[in-house]
């Protein structure tokens, strides 16, 4: 750049920590307006958002939740690991929360194949022919609303896999750690949404 | 660390010579200063689109029947100008213009929170404007459904959709990164002994802003990216015909768009709270009252969008709480005014163009915000809702309220921006003839729309003739206003006389450091004793 | 700036936050499964909003920061809450 303006390098966490919790909270109210959407439809169609939650897998549903909910610990602890300046368990803990990224979006992909090969997904005619309207609103929120979780879920993948390289080349330290501290806070942010959407679809019966 | 010691204090930011020389040493500067012309040029560009769009149709308004385009010809018209003047002109207008390059000075500080991300959000700007010149230009039509985009039809119709909703979508997301940007600002880099209540008005209105913009503007943005996945893949979210609640869309947007206009007027509040001081020379008037009021209006603006809708079929209920509320929120509006008033009482009034622009701002914005009262109470507004009389409406908020307090603010920091000043005379000739032409433009409209007059339609019944040749004349003469307003700013910038660095005998910091500021404001960052003050005269 | 001290959480506490968390699953779960009516709804809800407090306060740090921070987060939380309320306000009385 060409204005090299000293707090350009001017290190500010707590600056940075407040602009991640603002950018936090346009996501929550991103999300929020799909729980609008979502409570308004399921309060004017219960028996047809029960009827299709039956179709959706408890079993699945609640191990991506263990998932999540693992790896969200494993990223927290990964910032106590960086501070304490054991750099190597850093690393190893965002490894394993990347890892658990991974196994959730694999889960998520198979969950996915099997709603389309029975015809399930938006604008199929199998839908028109054979659901109710509430049970075609429900699977289009689910598709939009777990999708959109998934595609946060990369994003954060790849904000951690940042992170992950700032921590092996030592730009992000133990008096630097903003950029893994940061990307903790959108990993559980992804986690917090999914704490949500999971009894909203999976636990209706 | 620091590597700043190499820029000289006494250089400006204008004749700054960085790594990159002509164009480049602006698109790549992360100097909040530049990024905030950069953002003055592009929506100066864009200004004169949309108003050429505007005279359009009063052109085509000037008489019955077909007169230079067909409806669907005029359905484009006012959705391009919509889209234009929302979105890329009065959301952004004042924040990122004004707000850019003050809102660091005003607290003392060198820069923005973000520099970088700053600079972004320019440039996501840019991609969003190009992204609905590209459904105007491309595609089978220029979009027709309204800046509202309101659903079922937004999904239905046959005309270029996607990349307009798409890039209203994208100019949301800059407005969420300036809005993050400036409240880390406040937050982080307000000089030392500048506690919140010594801080200037003008960058207290842009944190209310900042805090609708990034609470509000990821609802529609969300609304949006739904329509657009019911175009493509037919979710059926809006689509009654899969289940899906029209009003439903008409409740989100609103969530956005109501709050939006706070978005817009809050900074023109602002910076008139700044100018009505120094042009009476005297202390703001209940300080506190302001800034609580601006809190106010941004945190109730926050649940009024029911208004909107008072004819959709909404319960009982939701329309009567709706309607409360929205008078609830006139009670702050009308305290600024108030103080406005009072800071001008016993005060030694300097009869200069910015205070001309201001006060007729509290003129039009009265007549704007009384005129609201008359659609925010359910029965009156059951009459007039989608005639001329809500067109005159939104024009004396947005155009009045927000296209007043720009003028205001540009009159009144141009000298600190470009370092002279403009000439007086043709400055005022401007403003009169602006003034007048917009009350012959918008005031005719309503008398329309109280006559019956629908908003939205190309052709008119004979009886509307007469109020509509007046305000096709006015657009004429505010158009003829704004020409000599802009080219005599453009002319002064190049050679006008040289401005010291407090001209209008300013107390805010702004006013303390040369004109135009230097590449990193301050020398050395100020600090606020005990009994220093914004508006300490 | 003034240096501001960073507060190291230890890696028990995150464990036991993630046994709380797991338990809370486990439990909505088997509490949604049985047949409840409306109240199933109530009871997922307040599972989860259990468990987003505890993931707000340890895991997101939010113990441990500035108590404006704190207040952002539930002033949000607030805001959303009275947006949902206010729809439902044309919704339940439609």
């Amino acid at each position: 750049m060409s204005q090299v303006i000293h707090h350009d390098e001017h290190y500010d966490a707590e600056g940075s920590k407040i602009g991640m919790w603002l950018f936090i909270f346009t996501e929550l109210l991103l999300f929020g307006g799909l729980f609008i959407i979502y409570s308004v439809y399921r309060f004017s169609n219960q028996d047809a958002f029960h009827l299709a939650a039956e179709e959706l897998n408890r079993t699945v549903g609640t191990i991506n939740t263990i998932i999540l909910l693992v790896s969200s610990m494993t990223i927290a602890m990964s910032t106590s690991a960086l501070q304490k300046k054991q750099k190597k368990t850093t690393l190893a803990l965002l490894g394993v929360t990347l890892l658990l990224g991974l196994v959730f979006l694999v889960n998520k992909y198979f969950e996915w194949g099997t709603k389309f090969e029975h015809g399930i997904f938006p604008g199929s005619q199998y839908m028109l022919d054979h659901l109710s309207q509430g049970e075609i609103l429900f699977f289009g929120l689910y598709f939009v609303m777990t999708g959109l979780h998934a595609l946060h879920i990369i994003v954060g993948m790849v904000v951690i896999g940042f992170a992950y390289a700032g921590v092996r080349s030592g730009r992000v330290n133990a008096d630097r750690a903003a950029l893994l501290e940061n990307s903790g806070l959108y990993w559980h942010l992804v986690d917090l949404i999914w704490i949500f959407l999971f009894p909203l679809f999976y636990l209706i019966h | 660390m620091q590597a700043s010691s190499h820029i000289p204090h006494d250089v400006s930011y204008l004749d700054y010579k960085g790594k990159h020389k002509g164009l480049l040493a602006w698109i790549l500067s992360t100097d909040h200063k530049r990024i905030a012309l950069l953002y003055m040029f592009s929506m100066m560009t864009l200004f004169l689109v949309g108003v050429l769009l505007g005279l359009a149709m009063k052109l085509e308004l000037i008489a019955p029947g077909k007169t230079i385009m067909g409806a669907q010809d005029y359905n484009a018209v006012f959705t391009v100008h919509g889209v234009i003047m929302i979105f890329m002109i009065v959301v952004p207008g004042l924040p990122a213009v004004f707000g850019n390059f003050l809102l660091p000075i005003m607290i003392g500080a060198k820069d923005v929170a973000f520099p970088k991300l700053n600079l972004f959000s320019w440039y996501v700007y840019i991609a969003g404007a190009i992204l609905v010149i590209i459904s105007v230009l491309f595609g089978d039509g220029s979009p027709d459904t309204g800046w509202t985009f309101y659903a079922p039809y937004s999904f239905k119709t046959g005309t270029n959709m996607l990349p307009a909703i798409f890039g209203a979508f994208v100019l949301g997301f800059s407005s969420i990164l300036t809005g993050l940007n400036f409240i880390v600002t406040i937050h982080r880099l307000r000089a030392p002994g500048m506690s919140w209540t010594k801080m200037p008005l003008f960058p207290w209105t842009i944190y209310g802003t900042a805090w609708i913009q990034l609470l509000a503007t990821p609802v529609v943005g969300i609304t949006l990216v739904l329509v657009s996945l019911e175009r493509i893949f037919g979710i059926g979210v809006f689509d009654p015909a899969l289940g899906g609640d029209p009003i439903l869309y008409q409740h989100l947007f609103w969530i956005y768009s109501h709050p939006a206009v706070y978005i817009m007027i809050l900074p023109a509040m602002g910076a008139i709270s700044e100018v009505i001081p120094t042009f009476s020379q005297k202390h703001i008037f209940g300080y506190k009252a302001i800034v609580a009021s601006t809190l106010a209006i941004a945190f109730v603006g926050y649940f009024v969008w029911g208004h909107h809708m008072f004819t959709s079929g909404m319960s009982g209920t939701a329309q009567y709480t709706f309607s409360i509320l929205t008078f609830l929120v006139a009670i702050p509006s009308a305290i600024k005014v108030f103080n406005w008033i009072s800071t001008m009482y016993k005060g030694s009034i300097s009869l200069e163009t910015p205070f001309y622009w201001a006060a007729s701002f509290i003129f039009v914005f009265m007549i704007g915000g009384l005129s609201g009262l008359v659609l925010g109470a359910l029965a009156t507004d059951v009459y007039v809702h989608d005639t001329a009389f809500v067109v005159a409406h939104f024009h004396f908020i947005v155009f009045g309220g927000v296209g007043f307090a720009f003028f205001a603010a540009i009159h009144y920091w141009f000298p600190k921006m470009f370092g002279r000043m403009y000439d007086t005379t043709w400055a005022n000739v401007g403003w009169i003839v602006f003034f007048i032409g917009f009350l012959a433009l918008y005031s005719p409209m309503f008398y329309l729309g109280l006559q019956g007059m629908p908003r939205r339609y190309y052709d008119y019944l004979e009886q509307f003739h007469a109020a509509n040749i007046l305000s096709t004349l006015g657009s004429w003469v505010m158009t003829f206003g704004l020409a000599i307003v802009l080219i005599n700013l453009f002319r002064s910038a190049k050679s006008g006389p040289i401005a010291g660095a407090n001209p209008w005998n300013g107390k805010t910091l702004e006013w303390t450091v040369p004109s135009p500021p230097p590449v990193e404001n301050f020398e050395e960052i100020p600090v606020y004793g005990e009994k220093d003050g914004p508006y300490e005269y | 700036m003034q240096h501001e001290k960073t507060h190291i959480v230890p890696y028990r506490t995150y464990l036991i936050i993630l046994v709380a968390l797991l338990i809370f699953t486990l439990l909505s779960v088997k509490i949604t499964a049985i047949e409840l009516g409306g109240l199933t709804v109530a009871a997922a809800l307040i599972f989860a909003s259990l468990k987003s407090y505890l993931v707000l306060t340890y895991f997101m740090h939010l113990k441990f920061d500035k108590i404006y921070i704190r207040i952002m987060v539930g002033f949000v939380f607030a805001v959303f809450l009275a947006v949902i309320i206010i729809t439902f306000l044309d919704y339940y009385f439609r």
